[in-house]
């Protein structure tokens, strides 16, 4: 029989022991198999209904973002955009008094109804009306195109719309003149901008302030529905706003471009059914995946419990058992969880509510409409 | 009377129960037993007489209720986990049915015995393997999987894990009770043997008449209570 080494060991080689976990994993490559699909399929189904309800409440604030602005001011009636409530003009213009306030654009806002000119149904767009020499977009673009709508009854419409609307952006490009009819009024879209649906909004157009009030012909010309105010470099946008809220009466509302956008989440999050659905939807997918994880543990474990018991009675401590288990626990977990559901993580809300992503839209949309 | 520090096994008035209130049953009654250093001994009697409750007492997978129990002269009653766990590595088992690790070859079986012990490298350890498994003669099975293995081989196997660890008791529970008498005999003989060379004692649970001639002692358990008979008396029984 041999007898401890004379020299010396080094400690890989005195540790070293059978690489059970790994030969635990590799000897069944059926279960293994098995496993790896459904801890996939768990790890998919969780971060999928996160990604979902991460895309939701990215995709309401599309149009949010766009803008170049600082703080905004709304009216204290606002809820969300598809709820945005007027409020008078000089409140914004008084805003012009705060040292660091360099400038401001008044934006009016509204659901209208567009008619699809090839199908005749109609459909609610959103309508941006603003003074088109103000640059009120970060895209310097649409700021370029917006000189375009300085004659009256001209719009631009967000090729990124739904086709619902109709084929405008392939008529455009051919050449053609489109014509349709919005709020009953006749308008000519006179370019295409790229927006974005947002989930408020199935498209969008924008247009000069005065063909918004042609479309809208009951809205007095001195109220707006969002105040845009731009500051001087380096000036505390909250520092600002809590001056600003202040100084002005309580008929506005005064809000960083940062909480403009929680606003409309958490309009989407806790105001409406689709938000409860989308978040149920995490917490079920959450719940799940952790069901079926347990089942591939538990019978996994169970299969080999005679064999743990055997170790146990060898003398092996319960310590190393419970490495083991969770070695092979986290090879499951880094060979295949980790990867799909990152992508499914990274990917969705990026989709947001592009035109890929048709399949959220399916699902959503009746409860959308019912809202 | 105090355990002489060279007794494997040193039992007084072991008492078991199982159950708890009114379907508490007692298992073992005042059970005395002594073994030696380097001494085999059989353990028989009909089933549900408590032999494995005795077994699983000895080698530390169960809490002592009542009485001394002293293995390798460690005291077992009220033993911790740990000090527990410590002693059965110098303790054998070789159980009814082989439990060996599925996944593992047999010699990776082996060597997760081997791997108990301290002050070996992988590759001493893993030759100490293949030596026990030549020494049960299945130095061709090296890396058959216990599945393609018969029943006597995985259970020489078993016996290889449990003598690779060097012990210095081995606990065996019905070994030949999976296997047909021939290779069973065999078993069992190839046990002792090695046992003998490593001076190790051996106390075997079993039913078998045949291999009764094998032991040094043989003793009788039944309803609990144990008593010392003779050899020749049992085998005699047995073969009548």
């Amino acid at each position: 029989m041999p007898t401890p080494a004379a020299g010396r060991i080094t400690g890989f080689w005195r540790r070293r022991r059978i690489p059970l976990a790994w030969l635990l994993l590799t000897r069944q490559p059926m279960r293994l198999a098995v496993a790896l699909a459904g801890i996939a399929f768990a790890g998919i189904l969780m971060f999928m209904q996160l990604g979902f309800r991460d895309g939701l409440f990215e995709a309401s604030v599309t149009i949010h973002k766009l803008f170049d602005t600082d703080v905004v001011l709304l009216s204290p009636r606002t809820t969300s955009s598809i709820g945005m409530a007027s409020f008078p003009r000089r409140r914004l213009v008084q805003t012009l008094a705060d040292p660091d306030v360099v400038s401001m654009s008044p934006v009016n806002w509204n659901l209208l109804l567009w008619r699809n000119p090839e199908a005749r149904t109609t459909r609610s767009i959103l309508t941006l009306g603003f003074e088109p020499d103000d640059p009120i977009f970060l895209d310097p673009t649409i700021s370029l195109q917006a000189t375009l709508l300085q004659d009256r009854g001209r719009v631009l419409f967000d090729e990124r719309s739904r086709p619902e609307f109709g084929p405008i952006a392939s008529w455009l490009r051919q050449g053609r003149t489109v014509e349709t009819e919005v709020a009953g009024q006749r308008i000519r879209v006179a370019g295409l901008v790229a927006l974005g649906p947002s989930f408020g909004a199935d498209g969008n157009m924008i247009t000069s302030r005065e063909t918004y009030f042609r479309l809208m012909p009951t809205s007095p010309p001195g109220s707006i529905e969002l105040g845009l105010v731009r500051l001087r470099p380096g000036a505390n946008p909250e520092a600002v706003v809590a001056r600003l809220r202040r100084e002005l009466p309580a008929d506005v509302r005064v809000l960083t471009k940062a909480g403009f956008e929680e606003l409309e989440k958490t309009y989407w999050r806790t105001s409406t059914a689709i938000g409860f659905i989308f978040t149920l939807g995490a917490g079920m997918g959450f719940v799940v995946g952790c069901v079926i994880v347990y089942q591939i543990l538990y019978s996994d474990v169970s299969d080999h419990l005679p064999e743990y018991a055997t170790l146990m009675a060898m003398g092996y401590r319960l310590p190393p058992c419970w490495g083991w288990w969770v070695a092979r626990a986290f090879c499951w977990r880094c060979w295949d969880t980790f990867r799909p559901t990152w992508l499914v993580r990274v990917c969705m809300p990026s989709c947001e509510a592009a035109p890929g992503c048709r399949w959220l839209w399916i699902q959503v949309e009746p409860f959308w409409s019912s809202a | 009377m105090n355990p002489s520090p060279s007794a494997a096994i040193h039992l007084q008035g072991l008492s078991h129960w199982y159950g708890v209130g009114s379907t508490r049953r007692q298992v073992l009654q005042g059970v005395d037993l002594h073994v030696e250093a380097g001494e085999v001994v059989l353990l028989t009697g009909p089933s549900g007489c408590g032999k494995t409750t005795l077994l699983t007492l000895v080698g530390a997978l169960r809490q002592v209720q009542e009485g001394t129990v002293a293995v390798l002269g460690q005291q077992l009653r009220g033993a911790g986990r740990r000090e527990r766990q410590r002693l059965r590595r110098s303790i054998g088992m070789i159980f009814q049915g082989h439990n060996l690790l599925r996944c593992l070859s047999a010699e990776q079986n082996v060597q997760m015995g081997a791997d108990l012990l301290h002050g070996f490298s992988y590759r001493q350890r893993r030759d100490q393997a293949r030596d026990w498994l030549r020494a049960v003669g299945l130095g061709d099975e090296l890396h058959k999987l216990p599945h393609d293995l018969s029943g006597g081989q995985k259970q020489r196997v078993a016996i290889a894990r449990a003598l690779a660890a060097r012990p210095r008791l081995l606990l065996a529970d019905e070994p030949t009770a999976a296997l047909d008498s021939r290779t069973g005999r065999e078993v069992v003989e190839l046990l002792q043997s090695l046992a003998r060379e490593q001076g190790c004692a051996v106390l075997m649970v079993t039913h078998d008449p045949r291999i009764l001639d094998i032991a040094d002692r043989l003793v009788r358990m039944e309803d609990g209570r144990l008593s010392d008979a003779n050899a020749e008396v049992l085998a005699a029984q047995a073969g009548g």
